[in-house]
């Protein structure tokens, strides 16, 4: 009697499981670790997604990777055999992402990732078919930087990064850049997230006596480099990246960082945007809705990718849901194909329009230059 | 590089130098008295920080629950313990440290509005919400193990260590903080500007010193610690309590961890897992002391500070790969020069 109840359970729970075939998204994000700062804004962000796409009902099982390559790879795995899930979403941070891509690709299943390097997406080959992204490269950002730069008549700069993927990773698009823009590079140093001193490297930076410096760094740790410039007299320009775009970085940088200049997404700007932009009422979506749930102020540019990946999905869900049932090969495999024909879709960090050899799918519209003016974020014209 | 620049990069190194001279003299201190190696070290340096820092943006800090919580285990632990054993004296103690403490301790944050206080009184605060975990910390998880081998309380420090980061990042959330300098003053001393925080530090490092040497030297409970230190059977027979020492020292390794993070606040961005590494740079000093001696700890924290200093104008890539290779011939000349004594237990 009991086995027969128990079976008739399974059976009916089974079936269950049939009618009702959710659309299953799984979500990798760096909420701990040191790219918390990232990572947590991206979770935040998943509660506000949608919970219906075109009918179907939409579960999002959101995972943490502690900002760790084996982590990610092992909850992947674990997204992909046990939860069975039709698209991944993740992770925050570039070698993550990168370590993602094969499992991603050998389950045929697609990815999104929230990561900024340009070889996540590029170039677009057996494996890479199954994976997009959502962030600007950085290059977009690093010819930003250099324009801006040429119009300001600056010809000599320095650079100091973090000593990880993300500082290295600037330094090579930027002074290829730069190179090419007739810009000279006069240093190149590096620091650690966590150091208390960048006091040598800045010595060094000032002894070269450059007309700018540029300081690749995410979030508050980017503010030392800027203080001690600052503490030490320096008084060029001084430029960051779109890694330090929150309001954290505000509070804790403070006076020194009046006068900064950096390229970010126009989604940190939204409210500044001319009302023929595009991108203004996209982005004044997600703002709305983000401080709504997190209070005023608490938006950063970080979740607004994450948004972007939902936009993504929910755009070329429907289109997919026609060749297939969720939780199916034909399903993943017709997502994958209506990510790629992405067209014009206005998102909250610019307008996507996808084709088989870019996955990323961004231009010239998803970057603004800023200025940090009275502790405020102010669009540069 | 010309001497000011050289000038420059000395100050910083021995500002940076002092901060791990205090770490370095704190894990030779608990090292020496429980045989712990302990890696938590650098996560009082960020709650003291951390603390204070939230005192000032007008928020109460997540530590003070930790605080609350903690003093409640450790008191029930203790009061099972006491009843078992038949011995109700204790309760008045359990309850006086474990629950009336924390209790005023909230108390004065809830009530007084810290935002709003001079900044001693401010520091103190933080002090008194960080500084009471030292010993609870020892009680919940160490004291249970107190006779295990080094290993083992190795182990249980990686541990605590990964609890104390996790809990940080939830109090403190991932981004960092400031505190407002104890002074904005600035001397000038030829081509060199001295900033009035910097002479707090250092200041402050040199008098905690001499604290301790007098702590060491003169009194019954320093006494007590250096006869642990050297002997723990012995001081045991002489009716020294291991556990109050225990206690103690890792109620001065917190005061001191959490009264260096409140120094470099004002002077460095300070995140939930800044402690770290700085508490790392304390234990290579403490490594070249070979985990006993003080002055060479404190020696050996200036060395890495300059070193830090000047690698980070010459290479600034490679700067901690300079700064943590200098342990390797340091072992070699301790292994070298030294009789190895197996551990007796």
């Amino acid at each position: 009697m009991r086995i027969k109840s128990l079976v008739a359970a399974l059976l009916s729970t089974g079936a269950v499981s049939l009618a009702y075939a959710d659309i299953t998204v799984g979500v990798l994000v760096s909420a701990t670790g040191p790219a918390a700062s990232l990572g947590i804004p991206e979770k935040n962000t998943f509660a506000l997604m949608p919970t219906t796409i075109a009918g179907e009902k939409v579960k999002y099982i959101v995972l943490d990777d502690a900002s760790d390559t084996t982590t990610a790879v092992k909850n992947t795995r674990k997204l992909i055999t046990e939860d069975k899930v039709d698209v991944i979403i993740g992770s925050t941070i570039t070698p993550n992402s990168l370590a993602m891509v094969d499992i991603a690709a050998e389950a045929e299943t697609p990815m999104i990732s929230m990561a900024a390097s340009a070889r996540i997406v590029d170039p677009v080959d057996a494996k890479r078919r199954w994976v997009f992204k959502t962030p600007q490269n950085d290059v977009q950002m690093s010819t930003a930087i250099t324009e801006h730069m040429g119009n300001n008549n600056v010809k000599t700069v320095a650079f100091i990064g973090f000593s990880d993927a993300y500082g290295e990773g600037w330094w090579q698009e930027f002074s290829k850049i730069a190179e090419v823009r007739k810009i000279k590079m006069v240093a190149s140093e590096r620091y650690n997230r966590a150091d208390t001193s960048v006091t040598g490297q800045v010595l060094k930076i000032m002894s070269t006596n450059p007309d700018a410096v540029l300081i690749a760094g995410s979030g508050t740790p980017a503010a030392l480099p800027q203080k001690t410039l600052k503490e030490k007299g320096y008084k060029g320009k001084i430029y960051q990246t779109h890694g330090v775009a929150n309001n954290d970085f505000l509070r804790v940088c403070g006076k020194d960082c009046e006068g900064t200049f950096l390229p970010a997404g126009p989604v940190l700007v939204a409210t500044q945007l001319p009302d023929s932009n595009p991108v203004k009422k996209s982005a004044l979506d997600y703002i709305g809705k983000y401080e709504k749930a997190h209070g005023a102020g608490s938006v950063s540019t970080f979740g607004a990718h994450a948004w972007d990946a939902g936009l993504l999905l929910a755009n070329a869900a429907p289109a997919a849901l026609k060749k297939g049932k969720p939780g199916s090969k034909a399903f993943r495999t017709a997502l994958r194909d209506a990510l790629e024909q992405t067209k014009n879709l206005n998102a909250a960090h610019g307008v996507f329009n996808m084709t088989p050899s870019d996955h990323l799918g961004l231009d010239q519209r998803s970057r603004v230059m800023v200025k940090i003016e009275g502790g405020k974020w102010v669009l540069q014209k | 590089m010309d001497l000011q620049i050289a000038l420059l990069l000395s100050q910083d190194g021995i500002v940076n130098g002092s901060i791990y001279a205090l770490l370095a003299l704190a894990l030779v201190l608990v090292f020496a008295v429980t045989r712990v190696i302990f890696i938590p070290q650098g996560e009082f340096v960020a709650y003291g920080a951390l603390t204070l820092a939230a005192f000032q943006a007008g928020k109460t800090p997540g530590t003070l629950w930790l605080l609350l919580g903690a003093g409640v285990l450790v008191a029930l632990i203790d009061t099972v313990i006491a009843v078992r054993a038949g011995a109700p004296g204790r309760l008045k103690r359990i309850a006086l440290w474990d629950l009336a403490l924390p209790a005023v301790v909230a108390g004065l944050v809830l009530g007084l509005q810290p935002a709003t206080l001079p900044l001693a009184a401010q520091v103190a605060l933080a002090l008194a919400v960080v500084v009471p975990l030292g010993p609870m910390l020892y009680r919940l998880a160490y004291q249970p193990l107190a006779e295990a081998s080094v290993l083992v309380l190795l182990i249980v420090s990686v541990a605590v260590h990964l609890a104390l980061v996790g809990l940080g990042l939830l109090f403190f959330g991932a981004e960092g903080s400031r505190t407002t300098p104890f002074s904005e003053a600035q001397f000038n001393l030829g081509t060199l500007t001295v900033n009035g925080q910097t002479l707090w530090v250092l200041g402050a490092s040199c008098v905690l010193i001499v604290a301790l040497a007098l702590f060491f030297g003169r009194t019954l409970y320093g006494k007590a610690l250096r006869a642990t230190a050297i002997n723990r059977v012995g001081a045991r027979l002489m009716g020294i309590s291991t556990s109050m020492a225990g206690k103690l020292s890792f109620t001065l390794a917190a005061g001191i961890g959490a009264l260096s993070g409140i120094l470099i606040a004002p002077i460095t961005t300070i995140y939930y897992d800044t402690g770290f590494l700085v508490g790392l740079k304390g234990f290579v000093a403490a490594i070249i002391a070979g985990l006993a001696s003080y002055p060479l700890a404190a020696a050996g924290a200036i060395l890495v500070g300059l070193l830090e200093s000047f690698s980070s104008f010459w290479a600034s890539a490679f700067k901690e790969v300079i700064v943590f290779t200098l342990i390797i011939p340091v072992l070699l000349w301790r292994s070298l020069t030294s009789h190895h004594v197996e551990e007796e237990e």
